[in-house]
């Protein structure tokens, strides 16, 4: 994850938020959404808190996942999934914002004040080192724990007679 | 006769719901199942009802499954009902099941498909023997599953991109991201779309798509599948938040995805290549998932040139039957009192007997 990717651009968008866009803010979004509600509120608990207001109380709603029929083809519909957002804005201006898999509120609204914590250059740095970063090897070590469990049922399966060699 | 309704019997319901509360939690000196177990312990129920409840919420369909004392089709009813409560936020970026992080995948055909077997976690090759060791209490949880030295790498490989080269496997047809038939805004209609079967067999019932699946398989539209891939895993969720006007990940679900493949002999235009079924489902859900395959297949008739003989191969039949909130309704309400129509069925009847009768003895009539 790059750094200095953070403020690449800014924009008001349709809804009257100021939005920054940039490749870290995807990133870290997709870190607090896929953490575990629990590891983000120890996070959060071990944290400074700032001011901030709610622009949007947290709310649960629905998200239609979409899949490719086929695997590659065009989209069709799926189901449904959980999903709580929530918007804030700090007292120094910064707004957040979450769309987070599940009802937790309290996960998206943290997740939102620390979105917007991540967009102020006084909380940037501490924020990624002490919360970003913990989840995302936390993540990652889950990952790898599976695919390591993956690994190890790998087989060989023996086909015993054959019509015919497979052509290489 | 339309259904009539009736009036009453306000307390008597109140006591039957209170004794259906007594018998869901059976005997108070059983401890009783928290949400949290049945979410880990009966994961397969919970997957179940999330697939078919068209919802993926792994903590409500646990709830949905206690409260309904396990009938997994009745949780679904319930998780479907809650679901009409919720805001709709809008529909996600296509998932990439290519970028799974995938706990199992096997391939029945192709032995030597490339990122290998994968068996997973896996009742197949168990021996279906009862295992008396989970009925004794207090046992230690089992070890944990062997690692490997190396994880599985990443991403595996598809059977599609297997064969891409080659042509030997149909290509998926990507036309455009426009959003697809939405089963749950809009009527069913026919002749239907891929786009609008495959949401209805997604959401449709394990066991009529399994029946039909095999029925196929044994003869009735046979469309001669060969399982080219099953997957299993995780896969991140994206959403494009109209705030922000780029996608996101929001969360990650677990899907089971089934690429079942039929010889196709050709046409005058097009050389034989393989065709594609195309299963996936929520949660970990392999008979499903294989099911839906192979009646999407079966479906796809019209695209091949097949004709319809067969149950599976009629869209209207199985899209109208596949989905067992309706079919359940339809079937239950049939004990919600009908003394209606029953009374009309009863003079009908009489009248008719009346009438038969006097045909059989129109002499006696006569006389009197």
């Amino acid at each position: 994850m790059q750094q200095t990717a953070w403020v690449e651009k800014r924009f008001v968008s349709d809804t009257g938020l100021e939005i920054t866009a940039s490749e870290g803010r995807r990133e870290w979004m997709a870190v607090l959404a896929k953490a575990e509600a629990s590891e983000v509120s120890a996070a959060w608990e071990r944290l400074e808190k700032p001011t901030y207001t709610l622009l949007r109380s947290p709310e649960p709603g629905l998200v239609l996942v979409r899949g490719r029929m086929g695997g590659l083809g065009d989209p069709f519909n799926l189901g449904e999934m959980t999903v709580t957002r929530s918007a804030v804005r700090l007292a120094t201006g910064e707004t957040g914002l979450s769309y987070v898999a599940g009802r937790n509120r309290r996960h998206a609204e943290i997740a939102a004040v620390l979105d917007a914590m991540l967009q102020s250059e006084a909380h940037h740095d501490q924020v990624r080192a002490e919360v970003i970063a913990p989840l995302e090897i936390a993540q990652a070590a889950r990952r790898n724990l599976a695919a390591r469990k993956a690994a190890a049922t790998r087989v060989d399966f023996f086909t015993l007679v054959r019509d015919r060699e497979p052509s290489k | 006769m339309a259904y009539v309704s009736v009036k009453g019997g306000e307390k008597a319901i109140e006591n039957a719901h209170q004794w259906l509360a007594e018998e869901r939690r059976g005997d108070p000196t059983v401890e009783e199942v928290a949400v949290a177990q049945i979410r880990e312990q009966l994961s397969l129920a919970v997957d179940r009802v999330m697939a078919e409840g068209s919802c993926y919420d792994r903590d409500l369909a646990a709830l949905a499954v206690k409260q309904a004392g396990g009938d997994l089709p009745e949780a679904i009813f319930l998780v479907r009902a809650y679901r009409t409560t919720l805001p709709r936020f809008g529909g996600s970026e296509p998932v990439d099941t290519e970028r799974m992080n995938v706990r199992r995948r096997i391939s029945a055909a192709f032995k030597d498909i490339p990122g290998g077997q994968v068996l997973g976690p896996t009742f197949d090759y168990t021996h279906r023997l009862l295992d008396f060791r989970l009925a004794a209490d207090g046992a230690a949880p089992p070890e944990p599953a062997p690692l490997a030295n190396e994880p599985q790498a990443w991403p595996m490989p598809t059977i599609g991109s297997v064969f891409a080269h080659e042509d030997l496997l149909e290509h998926d047809v990507r036309s455009g991201d426009d959003a697809p038939f939405d089963l749950t805004r809009e009527p069913m209609s026919f002749p239907a779309g891929r786009d609008q079967r495959l949401q209805a067999l997604a959401r449709g019932d394990e066991g009529f798509l399994l029946s039909l699946a095999y029925s196929s398989q044994r003869g009735w539209g046979s469309t001669h599948p060969l399982c080219g891939e099953i997957r299993l895993g995780e896969v991140a969720v994206e959403f494009i938040p109209e705030e922000l006007g780029f996608p996101i990940e929001i969360g990650e679900v677990t899907l089971t995805e089934c690429q079942m493949l039929s010889g196709f002999a050709g046409s005058a235009q097009k050389a034989p290549q393989f065709t594609r079924g195309y299963g996936l489902a929520f949660g970990h859900s392999e008979r499903k998932a294989m099911s839906m395959a192979i009646v999407d297949r079966a479906l796809r008739r019209g695209e091949v040139g097949e004709d319809v003989d067969a149950p599976v191969q009629d869209e209207e039949f199985v899209l109208y039957h596949s989905d067992n909130v309706e079919a359940s309704g339809f079937v239950q309400h049939l004990k919600l009192p009908h003394y209606v129509d029953f009374q009309a069925d009863l003079q009908l009847v009489r009248r008719l007997r009346r009438e038969h009768f006097e045909r059989l003895n129109p002499s006696k009539e006569a006389a009197e």
